[in-house]
């Protein structure tokens, strides 16, 4: 893999690139592949950190199209002209189910000791591929240097799909507290495509369905309500483990406009209400700041705990509507961060070689792991007025005081006057000769 | 190759015979901009303007075609077609049917999108007149010596081009705007393109130097779409913009196409409208103006006989960061602290001093008690 040297007495660590692509067919026929590229530094880029200050931010409408992945491809060290990037064309990555890419900046340990950190940079870009409606039964790829898994866990005899060219190397890794197989295909091994330099993955499919394990955490949001006055946010977390309750925090920004009424909060589970061990609210101020709500919730094992609260929506003023306002306003997806039970011992050992995919959260203890998950952001209508009622209010006054003023005005000041109509010209002749006869004109 | 030869020539002063190729000198350098910057806005939004980014788009592409590099094109675009809901196609955004041209392509790189694309940012743009914290791929960083494209496409009437359905730019405005930017040697020559209604009502007010400027109609017409999609279901693009596309296509880099070409592009009878030009503002005759010198990057070499002597290369990084680490070891931090947030002290609140409303009151309170007790008693609060 491409290396740079650093040359500096303290820190003989040098420069590291490394990439990956994990590919788990699901059992609907959809294709989940998940790009990894690593870059990390050995170099100390800012002073130690202080986790207890945060700054978040969140943009709910932006659009991710080619215009997003195109700077996020000029980070990698060789853009999209080599290795696994080549891959990425945009017309097949957002013609999918799902696509999301992301870049993660943060410091690492260094080594056994970890006294120096050394700072990676951690790119991901998942896609989710609906091969039957995009028509496509199998992929091709040509490319160097880098590492493929294939997740064969679901398929262990080849019932749900078959893999070929099959590879004798298998490995186990455990992702997210579930032990998963993959058949690895090391590209920088030779042996593995032979004479001709490419490899083409066919995934077969065998069975049509089957059932996928539910993740163990996962939330959905929704607005209630009707009108344009109140409304609810409900926030449904589900806990599917069988036996056991882990602790969620729940970070919810909510904007000015939509007024909580944080004296309606409920949180319930399994039709009892539960109460957080912990709350943080800070109330919004307007068009200053958001409402900040993080709440630590014990989830009880096998339930959906929902989390509700009223709000009110302001009427904003004129210039501050968008351009299209009756589109509907965004409120960002909450974040639940949790500490998963894992149903399997997972691996605290952090030199070990372990593929990206999986090493993304460092496990501290064996029998957890940590996840976020995000819901969805929120669209939700504000009172809106009609923006063409100025000119429908000018055109009409002006009208109706024209027409009753101005008769008005004329019946006070208008006076007739006789008029003589103009006569032809032949008449005006005969008229001059009439005059010079002498005999009364026309 | 011979260009330089000419140019090595006249510069020893070598005798007439060896360099006849003087002229070829004056040819090459005809024009005196050493950059290309362009400006390429789409004011519309809302999926039925599909055409507006489609025109934007395929002027965006002949430009990076002919030269122009990203970093001196700042793309503004109010609305996102190609990832668009109702886009059947999407990351594509085509401009010919039966879905032929992509124009969207694979590295696009749009400066402002969204709610961005404003006046207030569009003149801002093109005046300089950003914030410190603007970032540069949002800036027109020309000098005196650029030659910058600027095309507008949109909705437009007499005398004012609308931006996304809730403001709109005058014709003075631009005007003016191209005069601040004229004052500050922001341009050497300026090329106006505009695509919308009436469009050339939007460049009868200029009155800077160095200005040329086309429009697809005059004012009292209407700039017709050229095609729908079936398939897409709006209209793809403008008729100008087509024909002014199709015209591009056939330039090269070293094309010698000038300006008179450029001119004809559209006719009344392809367009419907009549499109027209300005030039009595430009100083050089239109038909010895390249179109590469506003559509392309060609770039002019000067060559010098001085020697600059290059500094000594940087030594290799060290850590950067103050003083060395001491040996002690760190550790990750808890993701989720569990125990340390359940049993965390409750925030110590900042004590404000009472603000408006609390002062009213107690002022009201206080003025009612000494209405009603009589004044005698503040001694004894004082």
């Amino acid at each position: 893999m491409p290396t740079l040297t650093l040359a500096s007495a303290r820190s003989p660590f040098r420069d590291e690139f490394a990439e990956e692509l994990a590919i788990r067919p699901l059992h609907s026929g959809d294709i989940h592949a998940s790009f990894q590229f690593r870059t990390v530094w050995g170099v100390d880029l800012l002073q130690a950190t202080d986790p207890r200050f945060l700054r978040y931010a969140i943009l709910p409408r932006e659009i991710v199209c080619t215009e997003n992945l195109t700077p996020w491809k000029k980070l990698l060290p060789c853009g999209s002209k080599a290795g696994l990037a080549v891959l990425l064309k945009s017309e097949k990555l957002f013609h999918s189910s799902y696509f999301s890419q992301a870049v993660h900046i943060r410091p690492v340990c260094q080594g056994m000791h970890c006294t120096v950190p050394s700072w990676e940079m951690r790119q991901t870009l998942n896609v989710v591929f609906d091969l039957y409606t995009s028509g496509q039964g199998k992929r091709e790829w040509s490319m160097f240097k880098i590492k493929i898994y294939v997740d064969v866990t679901d398929s262990p005899q080849g019932e749900l799909f078959e893999l070929s060219p099959p590879t004798p190397l298998l490995s186990q890794a455990v992702v997210l507290g579930d032990r998963r197989t993959y058949s690895v295909y090391d590209l920088t091994d030779p042996g593995t495509f032979g004479k001709v330099r490419s490899l083409n993955l066919l995934v077969r499919w065998k069975a049509d369905n089957g059932d996928m394990l539910r993740p163990l955490l996962h939330g959905e949001r929704y607005v209630a309500g009707f009108g344009l006055q109140t409304g609810e946010i409900h926030t449904l977390i589900y806990n599917n483990h069988p036996y056991r309750a882990f602790p969620v925090l729940l970070l919810e920004t909510v904007p000015w406009y939509l007024r909580l009424y944080i004296h309606t909060l409920t949180v319930t589970s399994k039709n009892r209400e539960n109460k957080p061990s912990y709350i943080h609210y800070q109330p919004s101020k307007d068009r200053l700041r958001p409402h900040l709500l993080e709440m630590l919730v014990q989830l009880p094992p096998n339930s959906v705990t929902e989390v509700t609260v009223q709000f009110e929506r302001a009427l904003l003023k004129w210039t501050e509507y968008p351009p299209d306002p009756n589109h509907g306003f965004y409120v960002g997806s909450s974040v639940l961060s949790a500490l998963v039970p894992s149903l399997v011992a997972m691996d605290t050992n952090i030199t070990q070689e372990h593929p990206l995919f999986s090493s993304f959260f460092l496990c501290k203890e064996e029998s957890s792991y940590f996840m976020r998950v995000y819901t969805e952001p929120l669209l939700v209508n504000l009172p809106t007025p009609d923006f063409s009622m100025p000119y429908n209010v000018i055109c009409l006054t002006c009208t109706v005081v024209a027409v009753g003023y101005g008769s008005f005005y004329n019946l006070l000041t208008r006076t007739f006057q006789v008029e003589e109509p103009s006569q032809s010209l032949a008449k005006r002749l005969a008229n001059v000769i009439r005059r010079w006869r002498g005999v009364p004109q026309l | 190759m011979a260009n330089i030869i000419a140019v090595v020539c006249a510069s020893y002063g070598l005798a007439q015979s060896v360099c006849d190729g003087e002229d070829l000198a004056e040819r090459f350098f005809r024009s005196d901009h050493t950059n290309n910057w362009a400006v390429l806005v789409c004011t519309s939004r809302f999926w039925f303007n599909y055409r507006h980014v489609a025109n934007t788009l395929s002027v965006y592409r002949s430009v990076k075609r002919l030269g122009i590099p990203d970093s001196h094109i700042v793309l503004m675009l109010a609305d996102d077609m190609a990832c668009n809901h109702r886009n059947p196609k999407p990351a594509t955004v085509f401009s010919h049917k039966n879905m032929e041209l992509n124009v969207y392509g694979d590295d696009v790189e749009v400066d402002y999108r969204g709610y961005e694309v404003t006046v207030e940012n569009f003149l801002r743009v093109l005046t300089g007149r950003l914030p410190p914290s603007t970032p540069r791929s949002k800036r027109l960083l020309s000098d005196d010596h650029s030659n910058i494209l600027i095309y507008l496409t949109g909705h437009g009437g007499n005398g004012f081009l609308k931006f996304q359905d809730s403001e709109e730019i005058s014709n003075v405005e631009l005007a003016d705007a191209f005069e601040q930017m004229w004052q500050k040697r922001r341009y050497n020559e300026l090329l106006f393109i505009i695509d919308t209604c009436q469009g050339a009502s939007m460049y009868e007010r200029f009155y800077s130097p160095n200005l040329m400027a086309l429009a697809s109609s005059q004012v009292g017409e209407d700039s017709l779409s050229h095609q729908p999609d079936l398939a897409i279901g709006v209209h793809l693009m403008d008729r100008y913009t087509f024909y002014l596309l199709e015209f591009l296509e056939d330039i090269h880099p070293a094309s010698q196409a000038n300006m008179n070409d450029l001119f004809k592009v559209c006719p009344k009878s392809q367009c419907v409208s009549t499109p027209g030009h300005r030039t009595d503002l430009f100083q050089r005759d239109p038909g010895s103006v390249l179109i590469t010198d506003f559509f392309g990057s060609v770039r002019k070499v000067e060559i010098t006989m001085e020697t600059i002597n290059l500094t000594v290369p940087g030594i290799p990084l060290e850590r950067f960061g103050g003083e060395p680490h001491t040996e002690t070891a760190l550790a990750y931090v808890d993701q989720l602290p569990v125990a340390q947030i359940i049993h965390q002290k409750p925030k110590q609140k900042d004590w404000h001093p009472p603000d408006g409303f609390i002062l009213g009151l107690w002022t009201l309170i206080l003025l009612v008690f000494f209405r009603t007790y009589g004044i005698k008693h503040l001694k004894h609060i004082f």
